[in-house]
């Protein structure tokens, strides 16, 4: 799987690139700037991207620009974004077309190295890897007063979480150590509370729950 | 009696010593009415020829060379309003470049207030200030003419070839003989007395005349000098105490964080391979520390300088504040550009605070945020449809973003009456890039 990545800091940069390459990732390119970045992303066509929110030359959100750029040229090409903090306005401006692929996680999330290759190789597949904190952001906006999701019970609460993180039912089963079948039940209710339509399709469900969070519908 | 006797002998002291203040203020007086009349007809003349011979180009080479001599003339008399009146009449005249043309030097001259008031004074100084120049000079000269008439000079005066032009008037008692020139010379006694009393006082009024007309607007700076040192300390204070509390969250925060953690690598390093379960153990710790130490910087960022606000300026920051709220919050922005960092910080956390309260005391459930920028302010409306009653108050969040907002000489308005809803308004005068 080719990987290109975007990261100033010449420490974290090197150390993404021996934790990808140790789990069999192919780097197409490591680059330090948002210039680099666009043309590296237009010339090695990569399976994904791994990109820093911020980069020279201006330290704002250059990075971010380039990969929904770099989306609006190849839509659904797979960016997982890396951040110092996460905002949900930026995890909205990733999801806006609805086409999956997309990353969002806080570079603190690199320190589990299993988990982090994991999220690296949902998104490659068109899957979804959001922040837990963008999920918790986005819970605690919408479990206020009378609202559906005050009607979760806790359980169903930590699948919605997993889920919104972009997690399959195997990979939730295995995290919360109950059956699959268990989860798919839990589901089920969760669905069927939040006036959702239920999809066999893991990458679609995740979606929804995510539009779900993020409008409130 | 010693006592009286000193009395009386201070009394006499100070009575001469007002006596030979009224000669000398009329002494003065008359020097300065004499000497200073010519000097400002000759400034203003000069001033208005050269200016209206800059149109033909003349007026660029003359205007500089006569404001100059405006100007000392001017400085020539603040000195004496200084010496002798106790009047201090500080200048404020703009820097001219050394180097520049005539053009420019002739209309930074024109455009300087402090010259255009040393022009305004001119005529004002040829009418009121001669007149209040010679008062006291009148009033110690015209009461020896009254003394001069009841001693004999009414004769000559009055009498003889004058008698057939009628009485000669001394103020407004007329003379014709020895009894009303005698009532001339009482009323010369009572202006003397007058002139023992006010002279001093009327020259001085002369001086504070020249203060008022010459003087730069003296109230409107002191109270701006005493806004800005105000809004100093405030600001100085402030980031005092931001400064204060960050130490304070490093310390207790990452930085007692990161000693532990380097404690138990030691440790781990010791374990290793003693006791491999036991410093696996102690490294999952470890990493579990640095995370919160992560989480910690991080919240701690926020607080300095939020990192959107950063990367995407006060609209965008402004948002992403909105979808952190717990409540529903609208957020309209209209900025074509981004304000200075300084301003759009002190725009945010203002915003930031003042929503916050919304939140905590309110009770609403929506809430709006407008940004826009007009007529060179940027202008932030927060509203709520809460129950109202927020006010400006000692130890409120409010009188905080007001105090903040002072620094960049913005203003805080807060409209919520009691039911609500609650509007608050802030401006602050900035450009937009």
């Amino acid at each position: 799987m080719r990987v290109v990545l975007a990261e100033d800091l010449f420490l974290l940069r090197d150390g993404l690139v021996r934790l990808l390459e140790a789990h069999d990732f192919e780097i197409a390119a490591a680059v330090e700037s948002g210039p680099e970045l666009a043309r590296a992303l237009a010339e090695r066509e990569p399976d994904v991207a791994v990109v820093d929110v911020r980069l020279p030359p201006t330290h704002t959100d250059e990075g971010l620009q380039c990969a929904l750029e770099a989306r609006r040229r190849r839509p659904g090409l797979p960016v997982l974004v890396l951040s110092q903090h996460v905002e949900q306005l930026y995890a909205r401006e990733l999801l806006a077309d609805g086409s999956g692929g997309v990353g969002y996680l806080l570079k603190d999330r690199v320190f589990d190295a299993e988990q982090f290759v994991d999220a690296v190789r949902r998104v490659a597949r068109g899957g979804t890897a959001m922040d837990p904190q963008v999920i918790q952001q986005l819970l605690a906006r919408q479990s206020g007063g009378d609202r559906p999701l005050a009607r979760l019970t806790p359980r169903e609460r930590e699948v919605l979480e997993l889920m919104a993180q972009g997690r399959t039912n195997a990979a939730i089963a295995g995290r919360l150590v109950v059956t699959e079948r268990a989860i798919a039940k839990h589901t089920a209710n969760i669905f069927a509370k939040l006036g959702l339509e239920v999809s066999d399709d893991d990458n679609r469900r995740v979606l929804a729950v995510l539009a779900y969070l993020d409008h409130g519908r | 009696m010693r006592l009286m006797s000193m009395n009386t002998n201070t009394k006499r002291d100070g009575t001469t010593s007002r006596a030979r203040g009224m000669v000398r203020a009329a002494w003065r007086g008359l020097v300065l009415a004499v000497v200073s009349l010519p000097l400002s007809v000759l400034c203003l003349a000069l001033s208005l020829l050269s200016i209206a011979l800059v149109p033909v180009g003349i007026g660029l080479v003359t205007t500089p060379w006569v404001l100059t001599g405006v100007r000392a003339f001017a400085d020539w008399r603040r000195v004496l309003s200084a010496e002798w009146g106790g009047v201090r009449i500080p200048p404020a005249y703009r820097p001219v470049p050394e180097d520049a043309n005539p053009w420019t030097r002739t209309f930074t001259l024109l455009r300087d207030p402090a010259v255009l008031r040393d022009l305004r004074w001119l005529p004002v100084d040829m009418t009121a200030g001669f007149v209040t120049a010679l008062l006291p000079a009148v009033l110690v000269l015209y009461p020896l003419e009254g003394f001069a008439l009841a001693a004999g000079l009414w004769r000559t005066m009055a009498g003889g070839p004058y008698a057939e032009y009628g009485p000669y008037w001394y103020g407004f008692v007329p003379v014709d003989d020895q009894v009303s020139a005698l009532g001339a010379g009482a009323l010369g006694a009572v202006l003397l007395v007058v002139a023992h009393r006010y002279a001093v006082s009327a020259f001085q009024a002369h001086f504070r005349l020249t203060r008022a007309v010459l003087g730069s607007n003296q109230t409107e700076l002191a109270e701006r000098v005493r806004v800005l040192t105000e809004t100093r300390r405030d600001a100085v204070d402030t980031s005092a105490a931001e400064l204060r509390r960050i130490e304070r969250d490093l310390h207790d925060g990452a930085q007692a964080r990161l000693v532990a953690m380097g404690m138990d690598l030691g440790t781990v390093e010791a374990l290793i391979e003693k006791d491999p379960a036991k410093a696996r153990e102690l490294l999952a710790r470890t990493r579990q520390s640095s995370a919160e130490a992560l989480t910690e910087l991080r919240e701690l960022v926020r607080g300095i300088h939020p990192p959107v606000l950063a990367e995407r300026g006060l609209g965008d920051a402004v948002r992403a504040l909105a979808l952190r709220l717990p409540v529903t919050t609208e957020v309209n922005v209209e900025l074509p550009g981004r304000a200075e960092a300084p301003v759009e910080s002190a725009a945010y956390f203002a915003v930031s605070e003042v929503l916050t309260n919304a939140v905590k005391h309110s009770g609403a459930d929506r809430l709006w945020v407008d940004l826009h920028h007009a007529d060179g302010h940027l202008r932030v409306t927060v509203g709520d449809n809460g129950k109202g009653g927020a006010v400006v108050g000692a130890g409120s969040g409010l009188a905080g973003v007001e105090r903040r907002l002072g620094t960049f000489d913005g203003v805080l308005a807060v409209s919520s009456p009691a039911g609500g809803p609650t509007m608050v308004t802030m401006e602050i005068p900035c450009a937009l890039s």
